[in-house]
């Protein structure tokens, strides 16, 4: 069912040239391809419908939109019948309604319309068009079978199928086809026997749906419906929000019951999902209410000591005071601030703020340090804005697809459905990865070129495309002499033209068959539109840079920039990677990627906010972190970001955090960085507060306040009163100012305010003079650079290789359910696809060390070591394992390494050299992990507050 | 912070730097790198490592500390 403020229009939208019809005397225009069922709607007349609705196609099973068409006998269904040029057409008559009540009657026999003690009403369209068509109750006594009293199927955490309520309109089996790309459903027998069934007559849960929700979305009645509408009850309001998990950025309209969510309904108008969502978005929302959650201030002196709980000003001014004693003791320079891509735009605007205006310093990082800060560098050099290039719909215009280090399907799942879809309509599929990652071969889609390469050869591998694309003249000469500068062109194609760096020559350094990588190049230099799309396998590298450049180099060389269809796609992580980069928590660099260097853009931000800025960068995360252990960095603001989990080599980050004399945690939990805290601000979940998000398409859209915030001030306004009391005042009536003020000093913001965000749904930025309502697709005349620039990018073997010692290449990755250090998911019943970190081996390595499936084995590398449960399979390739890292006691940064990317300082979670053998017992690192949990969360239970200030 | 860190991150930027740029201007590209991204304390410890004798520099970014020396000394505030 959708959600209870959605207008269906029955069949989706057409794009054809405008055709005018009559339907019951009133004239409408709409685009040819049209349903008539649409055309209607779009006229203001809703013709009773159950098999139809407008994200799917039409299928024509109901036969209740029956219509009449001047000169034709029949009455045909109007959702599968297009519109055509003067058409004549009734939707009422006395025979239609004849008709409706008697396909109507037919139904409500065997669903009885027992309606007020349904969890559904209100949005059950059996009920609505009952009524609608005048069939108010089900006929007594029902003669032959029934379906009433067959078993429900709760097997899904989230949603139940109650087969006696289904009406066999195959919504939900045309949603997990079209919309979701699953086919885990199907219509079992012919007839009255036939009944929804998942995989082969399994349960939910034990089939292959991916519980995306799209079946449950697209249901007409209770058959499949959400427990939410169960165990919270009927919704009283409806807000239109954005998914607070990847980078996606779906649209929801989160229903509520006073401080409940009862379900979060994807928004079919929404412009990143059309209505579609994925597991995490449409139902791992109820961490925002676990019992984990603290909504309390706390305090204490040492890390060892338990927490206190104090009131809102005694934590704010104890925070304060530190650090400004810090900073008169160490220098101003010795305290910084971490801003989250999980925060809105306007909150990680006011924490960069705040350090640079109230802590005078230029010391403030954001967690993209550790995911696609090289994205940043590498398209900034070579096309001059720091952006993907598309909307998420260019894809339904690529021919040929090129994934490389990313995995849509797991990490940006709507998206993922999006290509499927494109890719069913017959658009090839490049898959460079050292994995079979699903799109390599799910259902109805196979990739054409599957590049199983070796972890942290993504150069090699490019330039070993270019090579091929250069040599064989498939450059387009034409695009790069009008669009880019030449001479550094012609030092690019001079240097990948070179033998050494052919496929051959590389072959050995890749592990890719130079057959497949040739025949890979000339597909995506010769296939029309070709679109890249990349995500962390590329930037968290030692080259990551390099290598976000290389596929510049290659994107601009064969003219795939600046149009449709085409372009350079990094598929962000986290939801707010986009906006925490644009909202200036670079050390470097000012909202708007201006540099602190930049006289012009300095004394503008200087100006309006009344201080003297300093105009040179300041500590990266990682330079924080070697600055405190040197003892020159003391304090430091984290702002809903867990860096002792997600940071590589773990015991190096918890030694930096313990070096430090005052770590301010905000956040909804006490995660890993919180267990060396001295003051802990509680944070205000996304359902909490007002806000926006940028996803990965550059687009902004809208976070409102669903619920009151548990712990009484959103986040925004916690960041306020710290500024405040370290004697920086800022005041914001609202989020929305605070966007005013960024608009005002951001030049790509220019236009965007909360007035034409509520107006236009949402704005891809540049959203300024010259493009007020956004910008879908960038660099369409000419590049923000100006003229693109191509550099020569060598290949550098990483400094982590494989000895006797540490034989195997661990990389890492996430699974579809959990969400990166996994505080969210894991606090909800999303557990029960995935329990704990695996190590995936293959089976010739898995059998040389004696390990089976489920051992539980040790991964050592050289920066320390964890034991995690083996599954050996043949989804990666010999000589590699490969772990996600949602849990923390998995510790699967306690094994990376402090290598990192040479422009950025990203680090290289994708490479480490490790050695893996059979074990019985957990690491050391994981017994003192456990101990150290124990002590460091400890909350007194007795507070004396007066004591604690 | 220990001079190997930042040795290590200056030969990095060289190895970007000097393919693409050649040996002669790689030195202005890797310090013009460090100017912009490279926080000042950074920046003055790999100087003073460069004044000890540089051990572990590669030609490039030893050239390019050079640079990032004389630059430090033009914007340091007299005392
Ligand atoms: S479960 Fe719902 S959508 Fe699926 S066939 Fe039954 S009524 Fe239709
Ligand atoms: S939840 Fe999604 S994957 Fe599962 S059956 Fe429904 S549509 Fe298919
Ligand atoms: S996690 Fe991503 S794909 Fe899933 S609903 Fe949220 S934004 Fe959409
Ligand atoms: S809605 Fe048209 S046939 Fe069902």
């Amino acid at each position: 069912m959708y959600a209870i403020n959605h207008h269906d229009l029955g069949t989706p939208a057409s794009d054809g040239a405008a055709v005018t019809l009559d339907i019951d005397g009133q004239t409408v225009t709409v685009p040819s391809g049209t349903s008539l069922m649409r055309a209607a709607a779009l006229a203001g007349t809703s013709v009773p419908k159950l098999c139809a609705t407008d994200t799917l196609k039409a299928f024509g099973s109901c036969r209740l939109c029956l219509v009449e068409i001047e000169g034709r006998r029949d009455f045909p269904a109007s959702c599968t019948t297009p519109v055509a040029n003067g058409m004549k057409v009734r939707t009422q008559s006395d025979k239609l309604s004849a008709l409706r009540r008697g396909v109507m009657e037919l139904y409500v026999s065997d669903h009885p319309l027992e309606c007020e003690a349904c969890p559904a009403k209100g949005h059950c369209e059996l009920e609505s068009m009952a009524e609608v068509v005048g069939v108010t109750k089900s006929p007594y006594n029902v003669k032959g079978p029934t379906h009433q009293g067959a078993v429900a199927d709760t097997s899904n955490p989230y949603f139940n199928f109650n087969a006696d309520l289904c009406i066999v309109c195959s919504r939900c089996v045309r949603a997990c086809n079209e919309v979701q790309g699953t086919f885990a459903l199907t219509v079992d027998s012919r007839g009255f026997a036939s009944t929804i069934s998942a995989s082969q007559k399994e349960s939910f849960l034990a089939s292959e749906c991916v519980s995306c929700g799209a079946c449950v979305e697209s249901c007409p009645t209770a058959a499949l419906s959400e427990k939410g509408l169960i165990t919270v009850g009927k919704p009283e309001k409806a807000v239109t929000t954005t998914c607070a998990y990847c980078g996606v950025g779906c649209s929801f309209v989160a229903e509520v019951k006073g401080q409940q969510v009862v379900r979060m309904a994807p928004n079919r108008d929404g412009d990143a999902n059309h209505g579609h969502a994925c597991v995490k978005g449409r139902f791992a929302y109820g961490y925002a209410t676990h019992a984990d959650r603290i909504t309390k201030p706390m305090i204490r002196a040492k890390i060892t000591d338990p927490w206190q709980e104090v009131s809102w000003d005694i934590a704010i001014n104890h925070a304060a005071s530190e650090f400004k004693r810090i900073q008169s003791q160490y220098g101003r320079d010795s305290v910084g601030g971490i801003t989250s891509s999980r925060c809105t735009n306007e909150e990680v605007y006011l924490v960069q703020k705040l350090v640079r205006a109230a802590f005078g310093t230029n010391n403030v990082d954001t967690c993209a340090r550790v995911c696609h800060s090289p994205t940043g560098y590498g398209l900034k050099a070579t096309i001059g804005e720091s952006a993907g290039t598309q909307t998420f719909d260019s894809v339904q215009k690529s021919d040929v697809i090129f994934v490389i280090g990313a995995n849509p399907t797991d990490g940006h799942p709507v998206f993922g459905s999006q290509m499927k879809r494109r890719l069913r309509q017959g658009a090839k599929l490049i898959v460079a990865d050292p994995r079979a990652i699903d799109l390599v071969r799910t259902p109805h889609v196979k990739a054409d070129y599957h590049l199983p390469l070796k972890p942290g050869t993504n150069v090699a591998l490019l330039n070993s495309m270019a090579h091929v694309i250069v040599t064989e003249g498939l450059t387009r000469e034409f695009y790069v002499e009008s669009r880019c500068d030449v001479d550094s062109y012609q030092r690019w194609k001079a240097f990948v033209a070179q033998p050494s760096q052919s496929p051959e020559a590389l072959e050995a350094v890749t592990g890719v068959p130079a057959g497949d990588l040739r025949a890979a190049a000339r597909l995506y230099a010769s296939g029309n539109n070709g679109a890249i799309y990349y995500g962390l396998g590329v930037t968290e590298h030692s080259q990551g840079t390099t290598t976000v450049i290389a596929i510049a180099n290659l994107a601009m060389a064969t003219g795939n920039v600046g149009r449709e269809g085409v372009g350079i796609n990094p598929l962000r992580g986290q939801n707010n990677v986009q906006g925490s980069c644009d909202m200036g928590s670079f050390p470097h660099e000012f909202p708007g990627y201006q540099h602190v260097s930049n006289d012009k853009a300095r004394s503008s931000f200087a100006a309006e906010w009344g201080v003297t800025l300093a105009a040179e960068p300041g500590l990266r995360i990682p330079n924080m972190f070697e600055a405190a252990l040197d003892g020159s960095f003391k304090g430091l603001y984290v702002h809903g970001e867990d860096i002792a989990q997600s940071d590589p080599n773990t015991q190096h980050v918890t030694a930096a955090l313990s070096a430090m004399e005052c770590v301010v945690v905000q956040d909804l939990f006490l995660c890993e960085t919180a267990k060396f805290a001295h003051v802990f601000l509680p944070g205000s979940s996304f359902l909490e507060k007002d806000g926006t998000f940028t996803n990965a398409e550059r687009r902004i859209s809208r976070v409102r306040q669903a619920i009151e915030p548990l712990a009484g001030y959103a986040d925004w306004q916690v960041t306020a009163m710290l500024s405040e009391a370290l004697g920086y005042s800022m005041h914001y009536s609202s989020p929305s100012a605070i966007m005013d003020e960024i608009a005002r000093l951001t030049p790509t913001f220019t236009d965007v305010s909360y007035a034409k965000l509520d107006e236009l749904g949402s704005i891809q930025w540049p959203c300024n003079a010259e493009a007020p309502n956004g910008t879908p697709t960038m660099h369409i005349d000419e590049f923000v650079i100006g003229r693109g620039r191509f550099f020569v990018t060598e290949y550098v073997a990483t400094a982590e290789r494989v000895n006797a010692r540490f034989p195997l290449l661990l990389t890492t990755g996430r699974i579809l359910s959990q969400y990166n250090v996994g505080a969210q998911t894991r606090r909800t019943d999303n557990v029960v696809w995935h329990e704990e970190d695996l190590l995936e081996i293959h089976p010739d390595d898995a059998e040389a060390r004696g390990i089976k499936h489920g051992d539980w084995v040790g991964v050592a590398s050289r920066a320390g070591d964890t034991v995690l449960r083996a599954e050996v399979t043949e989804r990666v390739q010999c000589g590699v394992v490969y772990t996600t890292f949602h849990y923390p006691e998995s510790g699967a940064n306690v094994i990376t390494t402090d290598n990192s990317d040479w422009a950025t300082n990203c680090p290289e979670y994708k490479v480490t050299a490790v050695q893996v053998s059979k074990v019985n017992h957990p690491s050391a690192w994981q017994t003192r992990y456990r101990e150290f949990s124990k002590e460091t969360t400890r909350v007194a239970r007795h507070t004396d507050l007066a004591t604690s200030s | 912070m220990h001079a190997e860190y930042l040795v290590r991150m200056a030969n990095q930027i060289g190895d970007f730097f000097v393919p693409d740029k050649g040996e002669s201007e790689a030195p202005a590209a890797i310090a013009n790198h460090m100017q912009r991204f490279w926080e000042r304390s950074m920046r003055t410890q790999l100087v003073a490592h460069w004044n000890a004798g540089g051990a572990g520099l590669s030609p490039a970014a030893f050239k390019a500390a050079e640079i990032v020396a004389a630059h430090l000394a033009a914007t340091t505030p007299k005392a």
